[in-house]
């Protein structure tokens, strides 16, 4: 029996579809859920989740945001969340080295955007991470 | 009278004004086909998580409140986040939507302070010496979430410091091409949708059904959720207001084009009445030169 399982962002829905398992990366510790998971609330942090339908595995990057399981639905609210193949590396890339630039001239940046920036730091490092962990597995 | 060489400057002038408005109403219509979409993909999200805020207050036990759901009892400053465009030419717009905030609050005794979105609507308010604590303008023109975020921040840290006992948010809430309403609302503290008192009865499995697991607590994840949500909260407005000032601009922009049409219509009218006149002169002036000369030489 499959899950029903949602990964809707701020501005679109992600993912949606029945699902074997999913696994999302909880503040306490990566989890896998399950049909029939206990309902649960959860928080999640940066991190990657893992979705399996029948045998085919996708992967989406999530920039925290929250879980709610309730019996046969997996509903994640994500704060920013993409498939890993629609991740566009330049860009990622790109946004990365403007960060660290940034951050570099530490004297010039208001410590409330330093915030800001090591958040965009931390999210393209996870995307250019989660593309060279991804994509090449399933080229190979 | 003016000169037929003033008439014609003055007819080409409107003309050109008029494909200017033309141009920019056909800009603003399809810019109000984009914000409608982004408004509309909002929507997803937001029905979610309100579901998830429902079911928490459903639970049993949700006893401990989080300071952003807490109501308090002496109102002593109100936030008012005012949103507007950054850009003129749209009819009555900017002008509606600070009227009405300004309205509302005119008969309060506490101390109103705004934070704007837009310029338009800082200056409005500068110029009527209303403190302004914080402004965010320019905007992208199609705005995303992470750019509206800060806004929703600043409201929570405003209002958990203490600065501010109840925050609204004023904006131009879209309905349809030619309706535009201006609407103000609260947003902090957040008002939990209560638990309607006969679900337990209606449906006697919900309750139990729906007793979760935390991870980390119950409280984190409010904390979480909340000011998130009222971040989100902004960002539908601004998206909104954004349809709404597109909208507006579409149709001051058609007015003006329909009124210039009129007013070279009616110039031309002249105009040409006048170059009739000088032709009639003309004629006048030969054919009595002609007659002198006839009777000259008989």
């Amino acid at each position: 029996m499959p899950i029903h399982c949602e990964i809707v962002s701020q501005d679109r829905i992600v993912f949606q579809g029945d699902v074997d398992i999913v696994v999302v990366p909880g503040v306490e510790g990566v989890m896998g859920i399950l049909p029939n998971h206990s309902p649960l609330l959860s928080t999640l942090q940066y991190g990657i989740i893992t979705i399996r339908q029948k045998n085919q595995e996708e992967y989406f990057t999530v920039a925290g945001g929250v879980v709610e399981v309730t019996g046969s639905q997996v509903t994640i609210l994500a704060n920013a969340a993409e498939n890993v193949d629609e991740i566009n590396i330049q860009r990622a890339e790109d946004a990365r080295q403007r960060a660290e630039i940034s951050l570099k001239e530490a004297g010039a940046v208001k410590p409330e955007d330093q915030a800001a920036l090591q958040l965009a730091l931390k999210r393209s490092t996870l995307r250019i991470a989660a593309v060279q962990r991804f994509r090449q597995r399933r080229t190979r | 009278m003016a000169s037929t060489r003033e008439m014609r400057l003055r007819i080409r002038s409107v003309k050109n004004l008029a494909q200017v408005t033309r141009a920019l109403e056909t800009v603003s219509a399809s810019k109000v086909r984009r914000a409608i979409q982004a408004n509309d993909r909002t929507r997803p999200y937001a029905e979610r998580a309100w579901r998830i805020l429902t079911d928490l207050a459903r639970q049993p036990g949700h006893q401990s409140m989080h300071p952003l759901l807490a109501e308090r009892d002496e109102v002593k400053n109100i936030l008012v986040i005012l949103i507007s465009s950054d850009r003129g030419l749209a009819g009555a717009y900017n002008v509606n939507i600070v009227r009405e905030a300004l309205l509302h609050f005119a008969d309060q005794q506490t101390p109103v302070s705004y934070i704007t979105v837009g310029k338009r609507g800082r200056d409005m308010l500068l110029r009527r010496r209303r403190s302004v604590v914080g402004e965010f303008s320019g905007l992208s023109a199609n705005p995303t979430y992470l750019e509206s975020a800060p806004i929703g921040q600043l409201a929570v840290d405003e209002f958990l410091s203490h600065r501010a006992d109840q925050v609204y948010v004023a904006y131009t809430e879209y309905q349809n091409m030619l309706r535009q309403e201006p609407v103000i609302r609260k947003i902090l503290p957040f008002s939990v949708p209560e638990p309607e008192k006969n679900t337990a009865l209606a449906e006697p499995q919900a309750k139990s059904k729906f007793v979760f697991t935390y991870e980390p607590g119950q409280e984190e994840i409010l904390h979480e959720i909340i000011p998130d949500f009222t971040a989100l909260q902004i960002y539908k407005a601004i998206l909104s207001a954004l349809a709404s000032e597109h909208a507006a601009r579409m149709v001051a922009m058609r007015n003006a084009t329909n009124s210039a049409k009129d007013l070279v219509s009616l110039l031309q009218l002249d105009y040409n009445k006048i170059r009739q006149a000088g032709i009639t002169n003309e004629m006048l002036d030969i054919s009595g030169g002609a007659e002198a000369l006839a009777q000259a030489s008989a």
